[in-house]
């Protein structure tokens, strides 16, 4: 397994947010985004996860010297900022439907719903409707559905927003988990989420791009 | 694909959604017009028609700017976007979510406006029909406006603009079929026929333009 | 003695506990009295002779006419219990309201289908636009309107204050709209049992007529009463749901 991005930039309107960007990530490794509000942390993510086109640069993943997948997004979970469950459905509707949706890509196969729940340690909720789900809760849930359908890399954006220390230890095992698995990991966090063979590369923002001061 | 039609359809039925709204405001359309026209009987059945068709169409296009803008909302629209299958696919099953949800109970409604505009049997049925096949093809280009707005905060008002002027050709051919149902000498089979060619038209069409314009409004 | 009684049973009403418990203890009673009346009163309506004109189908008044009051007197224990919303802040009277919008429909559906199958073989037509025709089918319009603002807010208490609005600014309309229409044709009947200088109609459709009124006056009260119970229940599971998702993560 290897995932492969050279030269990557992205522009956001006019602005050059980043350019330059070059990684390889093995089996088993976690990349780990750090920089400051603004520094195309989040772009740089979208742009891995196929929802925003880079400006240039390219992206290739290989199950193994011989497959090669057709873009990474559909081998890749992404969690953003918002959680992609609808408060109206109960947990269980909403996990039951990302499993079915989601399907395992191949080489592994996703948890069952009661599983995942129990790994984020909410089976208790799932009968609730999401809504009534407190916003740590939400999060936590909303991580379970990285688990209900198999994918070799997770893209993730500040995956401890709103949670407290004991589920923030709680999903970096998991990510750990996923990792020991020979999964990787692209992460956005300020938190030392103590995940294992971590590469790290600091987003400097603007000042990437060439001749541009402000 | 099956578990996203059954999530669409349920978040249309609970609470808060739009599947009932829609029908009301279909109700009160046409319930408004005897007002302006006047309660003569023989007008109205003679307009009766073409009141149903426009008032089934702007009840149509009423809930469509939530058809992406929700799921954009609190991201899955992204989750949507990046899988294997085919983004085309994925947007035809909601359009169909849609349509099931929203403008069928509009099609089952409208005889009985029907009979509030004393339509007679034959042109209650044949609007009935009319609508049947041809408001699927109103989600279909619904879907394209409903696409292009996806970004924009207050969508609403501007995918109906969008919308209306390409839905012309179907209200058209649904009205002129209808018509031709109960005034002898027009023949009603060539104008429906017109009718279900274009709803498999945009069946092809709008889900493909309604990828694209997603696939370009990414942010 | 008995105006004592009266003022206990009302602040006992203030609190869904108590009011769970006087439905519980009347419900049943109401029921088979409503189930008696009911008997009763299709008995007459279908034992009394036929009008000479208008021969059987006259007795789809027996089922027409209760209707179409109940749906006027529904709208009335709504606005009464919107004002107990606005005024009192009266957590019965949101509950109230609520729960009678869906039987004001469904008594005004009744009213209106009813009068269309007796319009059809009477005027040759199922509807015209007259006054009083028009009015009422405003008038499930606007309860469909109140249902749907108060399906589409997940908070029940503000829902509850801005349908009280609704339904007063309702209130006020109705009256307008009965008369603003009252220049077309008017092809409908006027009033004839409760007017003045004495009913006009003969005493034989009479008795059915105001036996089936009872009888819906109960239905209403009876359906009303469960349909508050089950709000009530609805409110309180929802809180439960609430509490247990805020306690299971105090667990972990």
């Amino acid at each position: 397994m290897r995932l492969l991005a050279e030269n990557l930039s992205a522009h956001r309107g006019e602005d050059l947010i980043f350019s330059n960007i070059s990684f390889e990530l093995k089996e088993g490794q976690a990349l780990i985004l750090t920089g400051r509000n603004g520094s195309g942390k989040s772009t740089l993510l979208r742009v891995m996860a196929g929802l925003l086109r880079p400006a240039s640069g390219t992206i290739s993943f290989w199950y193994d010297a011989a497959r090669k997948a057709h873009n990474l997004g559909e081998v890749a979970h992404y969690l953003g900022h918002r959680n992609a469950m609808k408060t109206e459905l109960t947990v269980r509707e909403n996990l039951a439907f990302w499993k079915d949706f989601l399907r395992d890509a191949a080489g592994g196969t996703g948890y069952s719903v009661v599983d995942a729940a129990r790994a984020v340690e909410l089976e208790q909720v799932l009968h609730l409707p999401f809504g009534y789900l407190s916003a740590g809760q939400q999060r936590r849930m909303s991580f379970a559905k990285l688990l209900v359908g198999y994918r070799p890399v997770w893209i993730v954006d500040e995956p401890t927003a709103a949670l407290d220390v004991s589920a923030e230890a709680l999903l970096a095992r998991l990510m750990r988990e996923h990792q020991v698995r020979g999964g990787v990991i692209l992460a956005a966090t300020h938190q030392p989420l103590e995940l294992l063979d971590v590469k790290r590369l600091e987003m400097k923002g603007f000042e990437f791009a060439a001749g541009d001061e402000d | 694909m099956t578990a996203l039609l059954l999530r669409d359809l349920k978040l249309s039925f609970r609470a808060g959604g739009g599947a009932l709204i829609g029908i009301l405001f279909f109700l009160t359309v046409v319930a408004v017009i005897p007002f302006g026209v006047g309660p003569d009987l023989n007008l109205l059945s003679r307009i009766g028609p073409a009141i149903v068709w426009i008032g089934a169409l702007l009840a149509a296009l009423l809930g469509l700017d939530r058809l992406f803008q929700a799921d954009r909302d609190d991201g899955s629209l992204d989750l949507l976007l990046m899988q294997e299958h085919p983004l085309v696919l994925t947007i035809l099953v909601k359009c169909l979510a849609h349509w099931l949800a929203n403008v069928l109970p509009l099609v089952i409604a409208s005889p009985l406006l029907g009979l509030f505009m004393n339509m007679s049997e034959v042109a209650i049925g044949a609007v009935m029909l009319t609508l049947l096949v041809g408001s699927p093809a109103l989600a279909f280009i619904g879907a394209v406006g409903a696409a292009v707005a996806v970004t924009l905060p207050r969508g609403g008002l501007l995918v109906s603009i969008l919308v209306l002027p390409l839905t012309i050709p179907v209200l058209i051919f649904g009205v002129s079929a209808s018509y031709a149902a109960v005034e002898d000498p027009a023949p009603f089979l060539p104008p429906f026929l017109i009718l279900v060619a274009i709803t498999m038209f945009f069946a092809v069409i709008g889900p493909l333009g309604a990828a694209l314009a997603l696939r370009n409004a990414g942010d | 003695m008995t105006e004592s009684l009266a003022i206990r049973k009302f602040s006992d009403l203030a609190n869904p506990t108590r009011f769970l418990a006087l439905a519980e203890r009347l419900l049943p009673w109401m029921a088979g009295l409503c189930c008696l009346l009911f008997a009763a009163g299709l008995y007459l309506a279908f034992t009394t002779e036929g009008d000479y004109q208008q021969g059987d189908t006259v007795r789809i008044m027996y089922i027409h006419v209760p209707a179409a009051w109940l749906s006027m007197m529904c709208y009335s224990v709504m606005a009464l219990s919107a004002i107990g919303t606005l005024v009192w802040r009266h957590p019965l009277a949101d509950v109230s309201h609520k729960a009678a919008a869906p039987l004001g429909a469904a008594f005004t559906l009744i009213a209106l289908v009813t009068g269309s199958l007796w319009g059809k073989p009477m005027w040759g037509t199922w509807w015209v636009w007259d006054a009083r025709l028009t009015s009422v089918f405003i008038l499930f319009l606007m309860y469909l309107g109140i249902i749907a603002l108060n399906r589409a807010m997940d908070d029940p208490s503000k829902a509850a204050r801005v349908s009280s609005v609704l339904i007063l600014v309702g209130f006020v309309n109705i009256p307008i709209i009965k008369f603003s229409v009252d220049w077309w044709n008017t092809l409908h009947q006027p009033a004839s049992v409760i007017r003045m200088g004495g009913p006009t109609i003969d005493g034989e459709f009479l008795r059915p007529l105001l036996v089936m009124a009872m009888a819906y006056t109960l239905l209403f009260f009876t359906l009303h009463i469960t349909a508050m119970r089950n709000e009530i229940w609805r409110r309180r599971i929802a809180t439960q749901r609430r509490l247990a998702a805020r306690t299971a993560s105090r667990e972990v």
